[in-house]
């Protein structure tokens, strides 16, 4: 295919091998938890887009993390993401437009593609007082999410903000904020985590451009390729815990061995990711690898029921 | 006490800012800063496990993200009186200088230099020239007339595509974008490198840190990472390290030169008068004495009148903030009931508060942390900022401005990652005598007050917790972009960005790139809504700044 040698001849003058790109394909198909017959396929996704999706991402009550974690991809880069795979016509911290500019984007952008963008929406909705303590251009989140999200394709809803209120909802949840499909009665994708790996928004969309479907979901609207089961079950330190080896103290010579953190008050066993196997930032690491309790980020309402983070449940 | 409610300054202004300007004669008369969000994150740690407030407000914002966490677990270790090992400190200072790494790369690449640079102009620029403007001025590792062509080819074909995308209707073509088609496809070259690059840099916080954003490793006493001090784990840190500081010696800092000298007019636009850093780096267990950045306040622009600046000095005004009126308060006294109601200039404006030193409305930031580190004679900034003004030819009173700021941010990211392969060898002269204490043991009082002080790379950070029956009886805390972009105080006197916009120049008010230089310039990170009146017209142009 034309297309793919183009493709390929471009990845190696960035100094990507062929061999190096089919490995990380296979790896995201592995996190999709599909078959390796799909590894040629994800790898044609990414080398010959027939028209690079529109994507339009919104931004409500939340940090920005989910963002930045979506710039943390490596094998796409982002730039690959954002120049060739994707085509990202709004979204407030990268787009150059400002103001006006900005606004007729976004406008233009839902006209043109009504129906068939992708929208990720990264942020909780605030409810009380008619939504007035998140505004955008003079307009609440609430306004905004009823007039974007139902013109979309599909809605990805990015981040335990976006996904279940995330940490403005917890108690006592001043400013009334909620996950984005309960704001405006919506069926969401929710990519869950605090913020969540790259990798499992990545393998989502993929699976979107490859099968032209959304990949299948738990009753949390989880993909659950990437969050069907538990940390503790795939956790390097799970030996550790059957042994009845604790760390009891941070610092420990238990801790210097790599015990298992659950007396310390990690919540793996409670929640569902793929920390463990994905890890973080190009497999550097993940918080457990890093001496550190779970949070239980990817589960709702985590900041009141994981907590005290400290104690075990 | 009543409850006291802060917002959640800077992941409002992450999200949405308002600012307005009043425009007459082609120049900014007046202008009104108004942050637009309210999360609550102070009254929703009311009553939680003082442990625990580090992991919420490290959620304030995923830009600054590890910052609020350090401020946070410093303040309770205040608190809670224990002192952290060496290795801890040494961690979360390379931890800490990662972030700065990071940040001001992502910054300038990413978030300013679309406001100087025109990338519609680099697809006229030729290759080989830019290839030999390129070589002339940096050691950059990729270049030549064929990396240049294969950049300005992948523009085109993105722009024949028709889907612009995130470079869609913005202010391409306005007079005053500057640059050379070459200097812009350099630029724009090295846009698309540094956007590779920090997902790299990034990855210095996972080997520490589990992850980034939002690393997992501190705890009240110390650090967890014990098992990271291993040499296979340095030594991948000590090369990430040195892959981000080559970039930014030989590509960030020879880019910010070549496109400053540009724009030298912008040497006398933009400026502030007063400036406070808190200092960060703890190079010992003495503070301040040890930090790396050093603390101080200097007042009117008086360099020679820096004076060690304290924590106690600081108050909060709510006249023309979104709360019930009070008197202005300390953190620690601070009582804070929202009261939302209608924009009014004039009036209330602002989910911030204004911060106030000593009644001083002031900057903070790389500029205030660059001057007090200048005025107190600081070695490594002094060299760089005098060899910058001179290559410049510009002189030090150009410093004042949003030029100034903008090279100050570039220049404490050399010295500060230049002073990191130091705290490395520390780390490594520790591990290597047997010393792996990572963590200071410690128990929680009944009752405690304490408070936390950072620099980080937006600005000077506390944070101030009060302990009750091992509770969180209160807490605060005031950020860098309250202090930059909080309202007018009770005696009116404006804040810092407000103040930096008087007298900016407008060529055209449906396309005001000139304030976006400013306000970008503190590096807010945030999309804001931007109002400019024209009293001729009476019209109401909305710009978000993105």
């Amino acid at each position: 295919m034309e297309n793919e040698k183009a493709f390929f001849d471009k990845l190696e003058q960035k100094g990507v091998s062929r061999r190096d790109f089919m490995k990380y394909c296979t790896f995201l198909t592995a996190t999709m938890g599909l078959s390796s017959s799909f590894v040629p396929k994800v790898a044609e996704v990414f080398a010959a887009p027939k028209q690079r999706p529109p994507v339009i991402w919104m931004h409500f009550g939340e940090c920005t993390g989910c963002s930045e974690a979506f710039l943390r991809s490596q094998y796409p880069y982002v730039d690959d993401l954002v120049l060739e795979l994707l085509s990202v016509e709004y979204h407030e911290t990268i787009m150059a437009a400002a103001g006006e500019q900005a606004e007729e984007q976004l406008h233009e952008a839902i006209k043109k593609h009504e129906g068939k963008f992708i929208c990720v929406v990264e942020g909780a909705v605030a409810t009380k007082f008619d939504g007035a303590y998140g505004k955008v251009g003079g307009k609440t989140f609430l306004q905004l999410a009823k007039e974007v999200c139902p013109k979309a394709a599909a809605v990805i809803a990015i981040g335990a903000c976006a996904n279940f209120g995330g940490i403005q909802a917890a108690a006592p949840n001043p400013g009334g904020y909620v996950g984005v499909g309960e704001a405006i009665g919506i069926k969401t994708v929710n990519i869950a985590g605090c913020p969540p790996n790259p990798i499992n928004f990545v393998g989502t969309v993929v699976n979107y451009l490859l099968l032209g479907k959304l990949p299948a979901l738990d009753s949390l609207g989880r993909p659950l390729f990437a969050y069907g089961k538990t940390i503790h079950d795939q956790c390097q330190r799970r030996s550790h815990f059957e042994n009845n080896e604790f760390v009891l103290e941070f610092g420990s010579k238990e801790a210097e061995m790599g015990y298992c953190l659950y007396k310390m008050g990690c919540k793996g066993p409670d929640t569902y990711n793929n920390c463990p196997t994905a890890k973080f930032n190009d497999g550097t690491s993940w918080p457990v690898q890093a001496g550190h309790p779970c949070l239980g980020c990817s589960e709702p309402a985590f900041w009141d029921k994981m907590t005290p983070f400290y104690e075990p449940t | 006490m009543g409850n006291k409610i802060m917002i959640d300054p800077i992941t409002r202004i992450e999200g949405h800012l308002r600012i307005e300007v009043e425009v007459e004669g082609g120049k900014v008369k007046d202008a009104w800063s108004s942050g637009q969000m309210f999360r609550g994150i102070e009254l929703i740690l009311q009553g939680r496990d003082p442990r625990d407030a580090h992991h919420f407000v490290q959620r304030s914002c995923g830009v600054c993200t590890y910052t609020h966490a350090l401020s946070s677990v410093r303040a309770v270790e205040d608190a809670v009186k224990v002192t952290i090992p060496k290795n801890a400190r040494i961690i979360r200072n390379l931890l800490h200088g990662a972030q700065f790494q990071h940040d001001h790369l992502v910054h300038f690449y990413h978030l300013h230099a679309l406001d100087w640079v025109d990338i519609v102009s680099a697809l006229k620029a030729d290759p080989a020239k830019t290839a030999a403007l390129s070589d002339n001025l940096s050691n950059a590792s990729v270049g030549g007339a064929v990396y240049f062509k294969g950049v300005q080819q992948r523009l085109q074909t993105f722009v024949d595509s028709g889907q612009l995308g995130p470079f869609a209707n913005a202010y391409w073509g306005h007079p005053e974008y500057k640059l050379p088609p070459e200097a812009n496809l350099m630029a724009a070259a090295h846009y698309i490198e540094a956007l590779k690059l920090q997902a790299r840099t990034a990855r210095l916080h996972a080997i520490f840190g589990g992850k980034n954003p939002h690393p997992q490793s501190l705890v009240v006493g110390g650090v967890t990472c014990v098992k990271d001090l291993s040499p296979d784990r340095i030594a991948e840190f000590l090369y990430l390290w040195k892959e981000s500081q080559d970039f930014i010696n030989n590509v960030y800092i020879p880019d910010l030169l070549a496109v400053a000298s540009f724009y030298k007019d912008w040497g006398a636009i933009g400026g502030t008068t007063n400036f406070l850093a808190w200092g960060d780096f703890p190079t010992t267990e003495k503070e301040p004495d040890s930090l790396f950045m050093p603390r101080g306040v200097i007042l009117k622009r008086d360099l020679a009148g820096v004076a060690m600046s304290q924590q106690e000095k600081v108050t909060e005004h709510v006249k023309h903030a979104w709360y019930e009126d009070g008197k202005a308060k300390h953190p620690f006294e601070g009582e804070t009931k929202p009261k939302h109601g209608d924009y009014l200039t004039g009036g209330k404006y602002s989910w911030f508060k204004a911060p106030r030193y000593d009644g001083a409305s002031c900057e903070v930031g790389p500029l205030a942390r660059v001057l007090v580190a200048y005025a107190k004679g600081h070695a490594g900034v002094k060299a760089l900022v005098d060899g910058t003004l001179k290559k410049l030819d510009i002189p030090v009173t150009a410093l004042f401005s949003t030029l100034g700021r903008t090279a100050a941010r570039g220049l404490e990211t050399v010295a500060i990652g230049n002073a990191m392969e130091g705290w490395i060898g520390e780390l490594i002269e520790n591990v290597k005598n047997g010393d792996t204490k990572t963590y200071q043991s410690w128990t929680m009082p009944d009752k405690g007050m304490g408070y936390g002080l950072n620099d980080v790379p937006r600005g000077a950070l506390g944070h101030w917790i009060q302990i009750e029956n091992k509770k969180i009886q209160n807490y605060q805390y005031v950020v860098p972009s309250t202090w930059n972009f909080g309202p007018k105080c009770e005696k009116g006197i404006r804040g810092p960005v407000e103040e930096a916009l008087i007298g900016t120049p407008i060529a055209d008010p449906k396309r005001p790139i000139e304030v976006l230089r400013t306000v970008h310039s503190f590096d807010p990170c945030i999309a804001c809504g931007v109002h400019i009146i024209d009293p001729d017209s009476n019209q109401v142009y909305k710009i978000r700044v993105t």
